[in-house]
């Protein structure tokens, strides 16, 4: 069978495995594309990539095409989030001088609650607390603003810095950062590095945050359906074998090597598992739900996910907050999601927009097959957002 | 009278550095400032307030210039991505020469070309030069491997070079991989046994 390529371009991290086993193990060709899979050194560059038509799909932060669309960071080009790539996997961690401090006023790192890790920070900081994070539009930015404000922290001056990650354990060594927030296996090297802690999962601030998403332009959306289609579904089979507990050391190996992440498979690991490695004495830790590739239709791009993104930016930037929602809601866009995965047999939930933050215990919901079971959807602060407020 | 325009070229490598600032003054009444070591990078720009930011489109630090796009910086001249309006096409250009470029806001286009055109000319360059001088440090590498291999192979199995050399090929193509590849491996586990 002849296949279409199809260049992507990712960013090395372990939310990138969907595209990286939807090409090595070759569910694109089955699907009739073939992936050619290229590393963009930076998010910004990334961007440029997809809106100049160097690639025609990418591996993005969630809020960059809403950024995008609420005309934020300069580049205008309409993009299409056509399924979300990964929930949740992101952690926060901290420099040796905190760590210390916060061992000092006896918090037990145990990775779980995020108003006591909150607290606990507060109390021990000494000054403005310098965060580093990846890019200026990423849920690490929504998340960590979002903690702080809601949490003790509200009282202290936070600074949030660009870091490209690769050079987030060097400016922690360094001191021009005192904490950061990013992807892993990010945070698990730095512990690696011996420069600093892990204080909390972004979990642990929002239970089911969309994380990365699958974009592509607008316009090639319309015009290469049929191609559109094909990454689609080699994407969700590849999210699908992801979530098997069988495969996870299969796809440590497979992402580690040196083309993909270059990080080793055993470091990798912990995202996978969520059994962390959490400072440099060994200390270890669980995480369930570390991050999330299919269950619970992970995938699915809810349009209320958007609008609680364009929510934060449009207060942030002064925008009017009905114009941002709507502006956003087109962007995740689960009428293609619904028209190219229904033949593989995705769930497909009755509607596209939630309450977000307003499932305590997993519950059923009306699906297409009736079997869909949603996970715990919560913010730390239990608030409750409503799309349509 | 326009004052001359401030350009910021973000660039670790010296000789790289020099190539741009010497190619960039010759397109106009031009200050060039360059920065070379990336942390603190938004903060440093904005201390020379400059008019054009010029980037290594492969440079991981970029990231870091986005912030000076958001209306909310430490700036008080917003610095955009230099993508839109007439200049459309000028910026696709200077992507595919791996530079991008950000702009102040408002600059006008026929002040922003000239520097561009140069930038992107420049960049071209060095970018080819880049390749070239990657691939021929890989080949020689990989020489160096090679020869390794055969060295051991012709000790532990009194051969001479040319059977040593046929003795690898042999194996990388049974194996359907690369001599470098494959010398690498003998290398490396003599390396282990040793």
């Amino acid at each position: 069978m002849r296949t279409v390529p199809l260049p992507v371009a990712y960013m090395p991290l372990v939310d990138a495995a969907p595209l990286i086993v939807a090409h090595e193990l070759g569910f694109d060709e089955a699907e009739g594309v073939s992936l050619d899979l290229r590393a963009a050194p930076s998010w910004s560059s990334l961007r440029d990539m997809l809106s100049f038509g160097h690639v025609d799909a990418a591996h993005m932060l969630s809020p960059v095409p809403i950024a995008m669309a609420l005309g934020l960071g300069g580049m205008a080009t309409p993009l299409s989030a056509v399924s979300v790539l990964s929930v949740n996997g992101n952690v926060i961690g901290v420099g040796a001088a905190l760590e210390h401090r916060l061992r000092d006023d006896g918090f037990p790192f145990n990775m779980a609650d995020a108003r006591a890790a909150g607290a606990a920070l507060a109390r021990v900081a000494d000054g403005p607390l310098v965060f580093g994070v990846p890019f200026p539009f990423s849920m690490h930015v929504e998340l960590l603003r979002y903690w702080v404000a809601g949490t003790e922290l509200a009282g202290t001056p936070v600074e949030i810095r660009t870091v490209p990650p690769p050079l987030m354990a060097q400016a922690l060594a360094a001191g021009e950062i005192d904490a950061f927030c990013v992807g892993e296996p990010w945070g698990s090297v730095a512990v690696e590095d011996k420069v600093g802690a892990l204080l909390l999962p972004c979990r642990a601030i929002w239970s089911f945050a969309p994380e990365k998403v699958l974009a592509v332009r607008t316009e090639w959306a319309d015009t290469e359906s049929h191609v559109l289609g094909g990454l689609m579904r080699a994407v969700w089979r590849a999210g699908r074998w992801l979530s098997s507990p069988e495969s996870r050391t299969t796809a440590a190996e497979m992402l580690s090597r040196k083309s993909y992440l270059n990080v080793p498979p055993e470091v990798i690991d912990r995202a996978l598992t969520g059994e962390f490695t959490v400072s440099a004495t060994g200390e270890q830790r669980k995480v369930d739900g570390f991050v999330e590739f299919f269950e619970s239709a992970a995938s699915f791009p809810w349009r209320s996910q958007a609008k609680w993104i364009a929510r934060q930016l449009a207060d942030r930037n002064g925008l009017d907050p009905a114009q941002a929602a709507q502006a956003a809601a087109g962007v995740f866009r689960s009428d293609l999601y619904r028209r190219e995965l229904q033949s593989v047999g995705a769930e497909l939930p009755g509607a596209s927009e939630k309450l977000e933050g307003a499932i305590l215990q997993p519950t059923e919901v009306a699906s297409t097959h009736g079997s869909l079971i949603l996970s715990q959807n919560l913010f730390f602060d239990r608030r409750i957002f409503d799309p349509t407020g | 009278m326009t004052s001359p325009l401030t350009v910021v070229v973000v660039e670790q490598d010296r000789d790289r550095a020099i190539a741009i600032v010497d190619a960039l003054k010759e397109s106009g009444e031009i200050e060039v400032i360059v920065i070379g070591s990336t942390s603190g990078l938004a903060r440093k720009i904005a201390a020379h307030s400059p008019d054009i930011v010029l980037i290594d489109i492969d440079n991981p630090s970029r990231d870091m210039l986005e912030e000076l796009t958001m209306a909310s910086g430490p700036m008080d001249r917003p610095v955009a991505m230099f993508v839109s309006g007439a200049a459309g096409g000028l910026a696709r250009a200077a992507v595919e020469a791996g530079v991008s470029a950000y702009v102040v806001d408002g600059l006008q286009p026929e002040r922003i070309k000239p520097v561009m055109d140069t930038a992107i000319a420049r960049f071209h360059v060095l970018r080819q030069m880049r390749t070239e001088l990657a691939e021929t440090q890989r080949a020689l590498q990989e020489r160096k491997v090679i020869d390794r291999a055969k060295g051991l192979l012709m000790k532990a199995r009194g051969v001479d070079e040319e059977e040593a050399y046929a003795i690898l090929r042999k194996a990388a193509m049974n194996q359907n991989r690369r001599v470098a590849d494959v010398a690498e491996a003998l290398v490396t586990a003599s390396g282990l046994l040793s």
